[in-house]
């Protein structure tokens, strides 16, 4: 360890971390900005001559720097949130430094999860953006002696049309510190007609790093002094080790030390799993050491799960009554009379995140305090759960935030960082903790596994006259609460007690299911598989009524209206934005399918044997999404996509081809 | 043994068995190289041993000796490399973990093969996986770089 390191300059943290390019090696430097600044000194936002908000820093050479709070995974919310306060500050996006934010709650919820990062962050950015350019605006009319009203900002300048007076950001950065920090109510905010980025975007802050080898990410994390450590973590949730030999994985050239994790206090929340850490000079040295612990485990209750049981177990419950999440009139009534019904299953199963970085973490621990470097969703999170794991306040827990090589949500859960955490502790050093793919594969949170069972009497035209519809899965609150087997207002909200069509009878229900694996949020969580039960049933009732998919789903949607989901479904939480901002309006639904179908051709083009063309819609976290598929099956049952067309309507759109990229790769 | 990473010499007396991946990143620091899969599965370790593309996750450090291995960090002398321009052009990247990998295949595939059809890129890049699935800016990037060169 260096001196520089022990020093806890920023400086010296940057020193110690490698990025890469250099043939040099000793010289390990981070591109600058790369990883979070220090907390002891802040950000450069922070420390700028003018920094009227968290967000956003003003030096007097004109560079703007901005902070990033949420974190980036692909997504592009690195760049897309702080480039709304670009916006609004009229700053030159070219002269502008992103910082990414360390863990710390003055920044808000910095959870970069749920599809909530542009919302979230619309309204602070545009006000801290306003903020920073009224007071710009009012240093420059005071050092020309002209009202506030006259003047205006520019492109990273503020000018007086009048007299054709300009003064840079930087030239007044230091007068409008100055200035008491003006109100809310003061602001005056750009109108839509005058943004220069929302809705036009920016590629990644990243991009050329990425493409260079440059770009940090977790796995990249590196301290001088630092050892590696990868973990055997118990085959089954629950599992505790009994024995295993410390003496054989010591016989690997590399390898130090091993280390026992306690297990879990359950609920395991975002706990360690457990097992048994093998230290190591390189990673390879250490997965090699592992095949030598010979691990005994105690298994525990969970040995016996098995899938294929288990699904019957849950489709079993799916065909029983569940408690009703949502009532509209009365199925029972309708089915009792008799006539057309049909009935469907559907079954989803586990599904794991599998990013392409595996989960890793670096932790360095000294002094009662701990600074870690993780790929994360959420570094609050993770400041909570090494606190917890190490017995010390979550302020004395450092948290830098690396890029993500793919989220997906598993990196929302930092059980990897807190090993990290508990192994600098043990070992005195900096410990990089790394997964293996199959680490990640078997020990993940996965998506739950579901079953869905469905039911619709049918009028004479093909239309349902009443849809019932039962959903059984292990639910996520099984995460943080011992005994949780019923999906709560989150989950069920996705998809399920939200199905926007118009029919006089409807039940939504939900059965129990016990989790005997970790289950977590994955990427559009629950409506995975709500949206594929719900609209492959009203696809098999369209054909089963030998109607038009397109115009079958329309006519359920029915007329355009805002829904009241509330109003039959209490638990509904709107993906916790308010009903009146981001209303159920099945106008934009119809549009979203209309589209989709319009541009895939539906109907108009001459598709040969063996193919066809399906269609869904759904909206999932206030999005409206419909999606045209073509499909050809040759005569060996082969299956081809030739075309995927999808129409979105997210409402502003920030950041354009990052979300079409986006849909690409959906 | 004496081992050549970006047209420097070095001796290294570890593990002879320790794959290449492991040597450049946690021995040189060079992080540009991903981990992945660690058997060959999913390309995001693609170096150039000679010009050619390979998996430094299954190649040992000992079958490296002689041999002039390059990775992302040295693929270009000065500046970007064409694939890298089309990769920044074309947006290619999400989160971006694979990209180099990708690069480093794209810029072997078309030493093979200067003009590419779909189906050549196809069966050149079969072996790289991209989470993110930019497949389509990834053939449209690689398309764009063999205008280029020719």
């Amino acid at each position: 360890m260096s001196d520089s390191i022990l020093n806890v300059s920023r400086r010296g943290f940057l020193q110690g971390i490698v990025s890469t390019g250099a043939l040099i090696l000793s010289v390990r430097m981070v591109p600058e900005f790369l990883w979070a600044a220090e907390t002891s000194v802040g950000t450069h936002a922070d420390r700028a001559a003018l920094h009227p908000s968290l967000f956003v820093g003003i030096d007097t050479d004109g560079t703007v720097y901005l902070v990033a709070a949420r974190s980036e995974m692909g997504t592009t919310s690195r760049t897309s949130v702080p480039l709304i306060l670009a916006d609004e500050l009229d700053a030159d996006w070219k002269r502008v430094k992103l910082e990414q934010a360390i863990g710390d709650k003055r920044y808000g919820d910095q959870d970069t999860d749920g599809s909530h990062s542009i919302r979230d962050g619309f309204g602070i950015m545009r006000e801290a953006g306003a903020t920073a350019r009224l007071m710009l605006t009012q240093a420059a009319a005071q050092k020309w002696g002209v009202p506030v009203s006259e003047c205006e900002s520019d492109l990273h300048v503020i000018v007086h049309r009048r007299t054709k007076r300009k003064a840079g950001y930087g030239e007044l950065a230091a007068a409008a510190a100055k200035l008491p920090v003006p109100k809310k109510e003061d602001l005056q905010f750009k109108p839509s007609s005058a943004w220069r980025y929302i809705g036009k975007g920016a590629t990644s802050y990243d991009l050329a790093d990425i493409c260079t080898g440059k770009a940090g990410f977790g796995m990249d994390a590196h301290l001088e002094g630092m050892v590696f450590a990868s973990v055997e973590h118990p085959p089954v949730l629950g599992g505790k080790v009994k024995s295993y030999d410390e003496k054989a994985p010591l016989q690997v050239k590399g390898v130090k030390q091993t280390i026992p994790i306690k297990p879990f206090t359950p609920p395991h929340h975002f706990q360690p799993l457990g097992g048994v850490a093998v230290i190591a000079d390189n990673t390879w040295a250490a997965f090699q050491g592992r095949k030598k612990l010979n691990v005994s485990w105690d298994n525990g209750a969970n040995a016996s799960y098995n899938s294929d049981e288990y699904r019957k177990e849950l489709q079993e419950t799916a065909r029983k009554p569940g408690k009703v999440a949502r009532n509209i009139g009365d199925v029972d009534a309708v089915f009792a009379k008799g006539g057309k019904t049909m009935e469907a299953e559907y079954y989803l199963p586990h599904l794991a995140h599998a990013t392409m970085e595996p989960p890793v973490a670096m932790a360095d621990f000294r002094d009662g305090k701990v600074t870690i470097w993780a790929p994360t969703q959420s570094p609050q999170a993770v400041q909570e759960t090494v606190a917890q794991e190490l017995g010390i306040p979550p302020e004395n827990v450092v948290c830098h935030v690396s890029l993500l090589g793919g989220g997906f949500g598993r990196k929302s859960k930092p059980d990897y960082a807190a090993e990290a955490a508990i192994l600098s502790k043990a070992v005195g050093k900096p410990v990089k903790v790394v997964w293996s793919r199959e680490d990640d594969i078997k020990f993940g949170y996965y998506h739950a596994v579901s079953a869905m069972y469905m039911k619709a009497a049918l009028d004479e035209k093909g239309m349902p006259t009443a849809w019932l519809q039962r959903s059984v899965f292990p639910p996520i609150g099984s995460t943080f609460a011992l005994n949780t087997t019923y999906g709560d207002g989150g989950d069920l909200g996705q998809g399920w007690i939200d199905l926007p069509f118009d029919i006089p009878n409807h039940r939504a229900e939900n059965g129990p299911a016990e989790n005997h694996v970790r289950i977590g949020w994955l990427r559009s969580v629950a409506n995975i598989y709500h949206a594929f039960a719900a609209q492959s049933f009203a696809n098999e009732l369209a054909h089963a009524s030998g109607r038009d998919s397109v115009e079958y789903l329309l006519e359920l949607i029915g007329p355009a209206r805002i829904i009241d989901v509330k109003a039959t479904a209490p638990d509904y939480d709107n993906y916790d934005g308010s009903p009146a901002e981001f209303p159920l309006d099945t106008a934009r639904m119809r549009r979203v399918v209309q589209l989709a179908a319009e541009k895939a051709g539906w109907g108009k083009r001459n598709l040969g044997k063996g193919s066809g063309m399906g269609i869904a819609v759904h909206r999932s976290f206030l999005t409206y999404v419909a999606t045209v598929v073509e499909v050809e099956v040759d005569d060996k049952g082969e299956v081809k996509i030739p075309s995927v067309h999808t129409a979105v309507d997210a409402g502003i759109v920030v950041n354009p081809e990052a979300t079409r990229a986006q849909f690409e790769g959906a | 043994m004496q081992i050549k990473v970006n047209g420097v010499e070095r001796s290294y007396d570890g593990d002879p068995n320790l794959p290449l991946l492991w040597y450049v990143r946690d021995v040189l620091g060079l992080t540009g190289t991903k981990f992945g899969c660690g058997m060959a599965l999913c390309g995001a370790c693609t170096v150039h041993q000679d010009g050619k593309a390979i998996r430094s996750c299954v190649t040992s450090v000992s079958a490296a000796v002689g041999k002039e291995i390059t990775t992302i960090e040295a693929v270009s002398k000065n500046g970007l490399h064409p694939v890298q321009e089309k990769w920044i052009e074309f947006n290619v990247p999400q989160c971006g973990y694979c990209q180099t990998g990708q690069i480093m295949q794209a810029i072997s595939l078309l030493k093979d093969k200067p003009k590419p059809s779909d189906e050549d890129i196809d069966a050149g890049m079969a072996g790289n996986i991209c989470r993110c699935g930019t497949y389509q800016r990834i053939r449209a990037a690689i398309k764009a770089a063999a205008g280029e060169n020719a």
